[in-house]
C-alpha cells in the first residue's frame, strides 16, 4: 500500500512526532527549572527566583537567550561537521519516544520489538558527541569526544545485559506488554524481581546519559565544557535539549521494565507513568547535586569490574531459573 | 582471602553513598538562608565589613580614642589612610613673654607637648581593601567596621571620608572653632 499523508498510520506517526517535539520541549523547560530548584534547595538557596513568580519563566527566558545568541564557528573548525553534530545528537531523540507507552492507548507507535529500537537509537547520540569533539578542532573538544566514546561504548554492555535479564523473564521485547506483564502494586514490579538488574540499569543509564557523578565528557573543572566547548546558541541549545530528552528516556525506559509502567495502587494511567519518571528524573538530579565526579579509571573499573560481572552473574541466574521453573 | 575481604569492604562502603544522600537531602528540606536583599535586609549588620569609622572616648563622644600613634598608617597595605598629629596649642602672649625672658637668662625655653589626638584624619575608601589590619593593630582599639554598608557614589572622590567630622557628626557636636 502506498504511504501518503492521507494513509491514518501515517498520519498518527506525524501527529505523535509533532506531538513528541512538544513533549521532548516542554519537558525540558520543567527540568531546567527543576535541576536549577533542587540545586539551590540543596544548597539552601531559593535558585532562580526574579524572573516570573518563583523564577517559573527563567527557562523561557534561558531559551529566548539562546535562540537570539550567534551562531559561532572557529576557524579551522570542519564545517560540516561541527554543524552537522548538534542535529545528529538531537534527531534520534524523537523516534526513541516512539515504543514508548505512556498508557495501554497512549503509545505512539506499537512496535513489537520496541526496546531494541530504543537502544539502537541510542547509541547514536554517541556518535554526535564523537562528530563535534572531532569537527571543533579543540583540544578539549577532542578529549570530551575520546572519553565519551570510551564510557559510552563500556556502559552500554551492562546496560544491554540488565535490559535483556528483565525480557528473559517476559520473552518480549514489546514495553506494552512487559508493563502489563507486572501488577499495580510495588512487590509486583520487576525492581522487586529483579533489583541487580535495576540498580545496574540506573547506574549506567546515569552513565550513558553523561551525567554526573559520570559527567566526564563535559567536566567543566578539567574541559572547559568538553566536546561541546565551542558551540554557541542553538548549537549548544540543541546538545541540551538531546541529554534532557535522553534522561527522560532512560528514565521512562526503567519505569516502564521496572516500575510496573502506568500502573500503580490507584487509578492506572499516564499520571502514573509520568510521575514514577519524574521521581526517577529528580533522584538523577539529587544524585548530581550529592556526588563528586568519578576520576576516568575508576569510571571504567566500576564498569569492567563491578557491572559487567554483576549484570552477567544475573542473566545467567535469571535464565537458569527460567528454565528450571 | 585479602582480595575477597577488600571486594567486601567496597561493597560495605556503598552506605557512604546514602550517607551523602541523606545530607544533600537534609540540606534541601532545611529552610533558606538567602535573603532577597531588595525586598528584605540583612539583620545582623555587626558582623559585616563597612567602611572604617572611628571610635569616640567613652567620656567624650565627639573625641576619638585615638592617640596619633600611626600604626594603622604604617599597617595599612593599601596606604588609603592619612592622620596628621595634633600640633602643640599656639603660648599665650604672657608664656611667649616668659620663654623669651628664660631664653635670655640663658635657659631652655618651657615647651608645651603636643596633645596625643590627630588633627585630621582622612581615610580613601576607594582605595581600602576592608583587611581589617588597622582595626586590629590600633593600640587603644580607636578603628572600627561601620554599619554604613550600603554607601555608594558616583564620584571617587567623595569616597575620601573625613573620619574625625564623621565621629563628631554622629555625636551631634558642631564642628570645632577656626574649621567649617
Amino acid at each position: 500500500m502506498e504511504a501518503t499523508l492521507l494513509d491514518p498510520r501515517m498520519f498518527r506517526i506525524v501527529a505523535a512526532a509533532m506531538a513528541l517535539a512538544a513533549f521532548v520541549g516542554l519537558n525540558a523547560l520543567v527540568l531546567v527549572y527543576l535541576e536549577r530548584k533542587i540545586a539551590g534547595h540543596v544548597q539552601r538557596r531559593p535558585g532562580p527566583f526574579e524572573v516570573g513568580p518563583h523564577g517559573l519563566l527563567q527557562p523561557l527566558a534561558d531559551a529566548l537567550k539562546l535562540i537570539g545568541k550567534q551562531l559561532f564557528r572557529p576557524a579551522g573548525a570542519d564545517a560540516l561537521l561541527f554543524w552537522m553534530a548538534p542535529v545528529v545528537s538531537f534527531i534520534p531523540v524523537l523516534p526513541l519516544f516512539l515504543p514508548i507507552p505512556f498508557d495501554p492507548d497512549l503509545v505512539a507507535m506499537h512496535v513489537e520489538p520496541g526496546l531494541l529500537l530504543i537502544l539502537a537509537f541510542t547509541g547514536i547520540n554517541v556518535l554526535a558527541l564523537c562528530m563535534a569533539g572531532w569537527g571543533s578542532n579543540n583540544k578539549w573538544s577532542l578529549l570530551g569526544a575520546s572519553r565519551a566514546v570510551a564510557q559510552s561504548v563500556a556502559y552500554e554492555i551492562p546496560l544491554l545485559m540488565a535490559l535483556l535479564a528483565v525480557t528473559f523473564m517476559h520473552g518480549s521485547l514489546n514495553l506494552s506488554e512487559i508493563v502489563e506483564a507486572q501488577g499495580a502494586w510495588p512487590w509486583q514490579w520487576n525492581a522487586f524481581i529483579q533489583p541487580v538488574a535495576f540498580i545496574v540499569y540506573f547506574t549506567c543509564a546515569v552513565a550513558e546519559t553523561n551525567r554526573a557523578p559520570f559527567d566526564l565528557p563535559e567536566a567543566e573543572s578539567e574541559l572547559t565544557a568538553g566536546f561541546h566547548t565551542e558551540y554557541s546558541g542553538m548549537g549548544f541549545g540543541l546538545f541540551f535539549l538531546a541529554e534532557y530528552a535522553n534522561m527522560i528516556v532512560v528514565c521512562a525506559v526503567a519505569t516502564a521494565l521496572f516500575l510496573g509502567g502506568w500502573q500503580g495502587p490507584f487509578f492506572s494511567g499516564w499520571w502514573w507513568f509520568l510521575a514514577k519518571t519524574y521521581a526517577l528524573l529528580m533522584v538523577i538530579i539529587w544524585f548530581r547535586w550529592t556526588y563528586p565526579r568519578v576520576r576516568f579509571d575508576q569510571l571504567l573499573n566500576i564498569n569492567w569490574k563491578w557491572l559487567l560481572p554483576l549484570s552477567m552473574v544475573n542473566l545467567m541466574v535469571t535464565a537458569l531459573v527460567m528454565k528450571l521453573f | 582471602m585479602q582480595a575477597i575481604r577488600r571486594k567486601l569492604k567496597d561493597i560495605t562502603n556503598l552506605w557512604s553513598m546514602v550517607k551523602g544522600l541523606k545530607v544533600t537531602g537534609g540540606q534541601f528540606l532545611k529552610p533558606q538562608v538567602t535573603v532577597h536583599y531588595p525586598r528584605q535586609e540583612v539583620a545582623n549588620l555587626a558582623s559585616f565589613r563597612g567602611p572604617l569609622q572611628l571610635v569616640a572616648k567613652p567620656k567624650d563622644p565627639a573625641k576619638p580614642k585615638c592617640i596619633a600613634c600611626l600604626m594603622c598608617v604604617s599597617v595599612c597595605p593599601s596606604g588609603c589612610l592619612t592622620v596628621l598629629k595634633a600640633k602643640p596649642p599656639k603660648p599665650t602672649p604672657e608664656e611667649e613673654a616668659a620663654a623669651r625672658a628664660a631664653l635670655e637668662a640663658g635657659e631652655k625655653p618651657a615647651k608645651k607637648p603636643a596633645p596625643k589626638e590627630p588633627s585630621r584624619f582622612i581615610y580613601d575608601y576607594s582605595l581600602c581593601s576592608l583587611c581589617g589590619l588597622c582595626a586590629e593593630n590600633c593600640p587603644v582599639g580607636s578603628l572600627s567596621y561601620s554599619e554604613n554598608i550600603y554607601l555608594t557614589a558616583t564620584d571617587a572622590k567623595a569616597f575620601k571620608l573625613d573620619l574625625l567630622a564623621d565621629l563628631r557628626a554622629r555625636a551631634g557636636a558642631a564642628p570645632p572653632a577656626g574649621e567649617e
